[in-house]
């Protein structure tokens, strides 16, 4: 139960931020959200200087190109990320966070060498083909089929809610090798080329208006079996590996950077005349944003707790749910408050009077996805009485 | 850093949740409810000779010499069993009142630092030889026999009796303002601690319910209504542990972070968890959770009393709104 970090987790941070402060600025600001080219050769160029500066793949081994830091220096390098305001990982998020982790585990030598290096230059954009219009929550239940044919599985489906798709230069697509199997027994975890015929991208706007998200329609679409990633008709298991990643630490420098808005608020509602005097005078605002803090700092130490136990390359544990629980939920409330002190600014998504509703409107329509996204918050509280409490999985 | 609980840590913890399952079971609190103060000296004296009180006295002195982190992780087991008497006070005093450490002199308190210090009300009262009261520029100590004070009727929490007085005696002054500052941070944490032990045993006894009891053919447990009432407490007891054992941690090293933070955030976060996960035991127990012999409601009261000592949830969120924007 110590917190305290040593000299060489302080000598790595004094390293990191002097690097930040210097590169983050130079590399500007994010394009806009609908400018695609720029967006990749942003997030990408940016994940090229992380990695040729050492910082990249903080907790990957080394053998994949990984920084393989201890607890601690991963803990430094979130918080410093989130200080610097360093680059979102953007379109490297699904190799970085779920594509590479999931090889790194699951695939074979060939596999790792053909993908891994090039995902952490940020040569590699992924994809995400997990759920479909009739398999959400119900993962499982995915229909998408793959027919051995040679040495090809021809697979014929219909993904959705597949970010960075138009962009992506391969998906880990989940299909269904064996029909009559049961429904977790069926499925089998796959690596598709975007570039192969039969690949159909539909853009699928966001209530952000976006369009991060689309659906992939595939027809007859030739995979190469040597692309299966674990046993044919293991896929789901191999998927609960890569959930967890995306449960554990995938957003601890978002987690972080709440603090910081909060902050901002609190500065906002300084500035803001409410009658006569302040918004800050507002008492009730005050106890209500001194709860948030109480609840953030907690959520930064379960945050730590949780690295700890996941050990430093390992696999996060269930626990990881709890967090993403607190987090997705806090993040809401924060925003809510914060839409509420800046009044009927929010009904502009344009800055208003130097004021930062445009960031915080974004913000606040994002975060309505975060209780969705990855497990939605129901799916979480099932994973944590069944799995934790050991409850059954009745409905 | 490493935020896990070391192999020493973690047979401490075991040691005094054996104790506590042998010695504080809830039957054995039942015996205790009918005698006068709700209090047993010989249980104190075994609570003594755990080490409790002592546990933060250098070894020359008779202590074990362990850190606030470690008693943290004491009183959240004292927490889970709603072990009764003025723990926190009398870990408090070791070291600074003679025997209090040995479990020979009972010690209460009463803490005069917060907004409200004109409704005095006294917790164990008959039980204790010493009071202190804690106040912003240092500590007094009052003998409780020179307190004139009304016992309550019917105290909230059975196993916390109360008297209330009009005023208090002058006391004497035993330590100074800086010490009454430890104090105070020490005490909220071990009060979040205690919070968090309850949030945890108050799960742990709706979720046995659950598991067993069985409503249209099958347990209740298998209904998503309940299981994510569950999952809500656990996410709670979660957070509040995370927020409780960084309080330790940050009054045992000042240099990882700010104490006044640290120590309300857990109040905050683990009042919280210990509040809501009390209610929705009751809940979960349904008719029976409204009963006196089903034990739920034990943990809920003491919930208010806790939630009444070292500062209201409430105190340290205008507490924290201050901090807000302050670098750790």
């Amino acid at each position: 139960m110590d917190l305290r970090y040593s000299k060489s987790d302080e000598e790595f941070r004094v390293e990191l931020r002097g690097w930040l402060e210097q590169e983050v600025p130079k590399h500007g600001v994010s394009p806009d959200q609908n400018d695609w080219e720029g967006r990749v050769e942003y997030d990408t160029s940016w994940q090229r200087k992380l990695f040729d500066a050492g910082f990249a793949g903080i907790n990957w081994p080394k053998e994949f190109g990984g920084r393989e830091a201890s607890v601690s220096e991963q803990l430094v390098y979130y918080e410093e990320y989130a200080r610097a305001r360093a680059p979102y990982v953007g379109v490297n998020f699904v190799g970085l966070l779920h594509g590479g982790p999931t090889l790194m585990v699951e695939g074979s030598d060939e596999q790792r060498a053909a993908h891994i290096p090039k995902i952490i230059r940020g040569e590699e954009v992924w994809c995400q083909g997990f759920s479909e219009p009739t398999a959400g929550s119900d993962l499982a239940a995915l229909k998408t089929r793959a027919e051995r044919d040679g040495d090809d599985y021809v697979v014929n489906g219909h993904k959705i809610w597949t970010s960075y798709a138009q962009v992506s230069q391969f998906c880990e697509l989940l299909v269904r090798t064996d029909p009559d199997a049961k429904k977790h027994g069926g499925i089998s975890w796959l690596v598709m080329p975007m570039d192969l015929p039969g690949i159909e991208i539909r853009p699928l706007p966001t209530l952000q208006g976006d369009s991060d998200f689309s659906e992939v329609f595939l027809e007859d679409v030739r995979v190469p079996i040597a692309n299966r990633v674990g046993k044919e008709n293991d896929g789901w298991r191999v998927t609960n590996v890569t959930l967890r990643f995306e449960r554990g630490t995938a957003f601890a420098s978002e987690m972080y950077r709440l603090q910081e808005r909060l902050a901002q608020l609190k500065q906002v509602a300084k500035s803001i005349t409410r009658w006569d005097a302040s918004a800050w005078e507002d008492k009730a605002l005050r106890r209500e944003v001194g709860h948030f803090q109480a609840e953030l700092d907690s959520l930064w130490s379960m945050v730590k707790l949780s690295v700890a136990q996941s050990g430093e390359t390992g696999v996060p544990g269930l626990g990881a749910s709890a967090v993403k629980l607190y987090y997705t939920e806090l993040t809401q409330k924060v925003l809510e408050v914060y839409m509420r002190v800046i009044g009927r600014a929010a009904l502009a998504r344009v800055t208003i009077d130097d004021l930062p509703n445009e960031e915080v409107l974004d913000k606040a329509l994002n975060s309505l996805s975060l209780s969705i996204a990855a497990g939605s918050s129901q799916i979480q509280r099932n994973i944590i009485s069944e799995r934790i409490l050991g409850f059954p999985k009745d409905r | 850093m490493d935020f896990r609980l070391s192999e020493d840590q973690e047979a401490l913890k075991q040691g005094i949740r054996s104790f506590c399952e042998g010695r504080i079971s809830i039957d054995q609190l039942r015996e205790l409810e009918s005698k006068p103060g709700a209090f047993d000296r010989a249980l104190w004296g075994e609570i003594a000779e755990m080490g409790i009180f002592g546990l933060r006295l250098p070894e020359d002195r008779g202590g074990v010499e362990l850190n606030v982190a470690d008693a943290v992780l004491v009183f959240e087991e004292l927490g889970r069993a709603i072990a009764p008497g003025p723990l926190i006070w009398t870990h408090l005093a070791a070291g600074l009142v003679e025997g209090a450490d040995l479990g020979d002199t009972v010690v209460g308190g009463l803490d005069m630092t917060g907004p409200s210090t004109e409704l005095i009300m006294l917790e164990h009262l008959e039980s204790i030889d010493t009071l202190l009261l804690l106040k912003p520029d240092g500590i007094e100590r009052i003998d409780p026999k020179a307190i004139d004070a009304t016992p309550v009727e019917i105290p909230l929490d059975p196993f916390t009796p109360v008297h209330h007085a009009k005023s208090l005696p002058a006391g004497e002054r035993i330590a100074d303002a800086e010490t009454a500052k430890e104090w105070r941070l020490v005490g909220t944490a071990l009060a979040s601690a205690q919070l968090l032990g309850i949030a945890e045993s108050t799960l742990e006894a709706a979720t046995d319910y659950a598991k067993k009891r069985e409503q249209f053919g099958r347990i209740i447990g298998s209904f998503q209504a309940i299981k994510h009432i569950l999952a809500d407490c656990f996410v709670r007891q979660e957070a509040a542990r995370a927020a409780a054992y960084a309080a330790g941690a940050t009054l045992d090293y000042p240099e990882v972070g700010n104490v006044e933070r640290a120590v309300s955030a857990a109040k905050v976060v683990a009042g919280d968890a210990a509040m809501k996960n009390a209610r929705a035991s009751i809940q979960v127990h349904g008719g029976m959770g409204y009963t006196w012999e089903v034990p739920a409601h034990y943990f809920l009261k003491r919930v208010w009393v806790l939630e009444n000592v070292f500062g209201t949830i409430d105190e340290h969120s205008d507490q924290l709104a201050e901090l807000v924007g302050a670098t750790a």
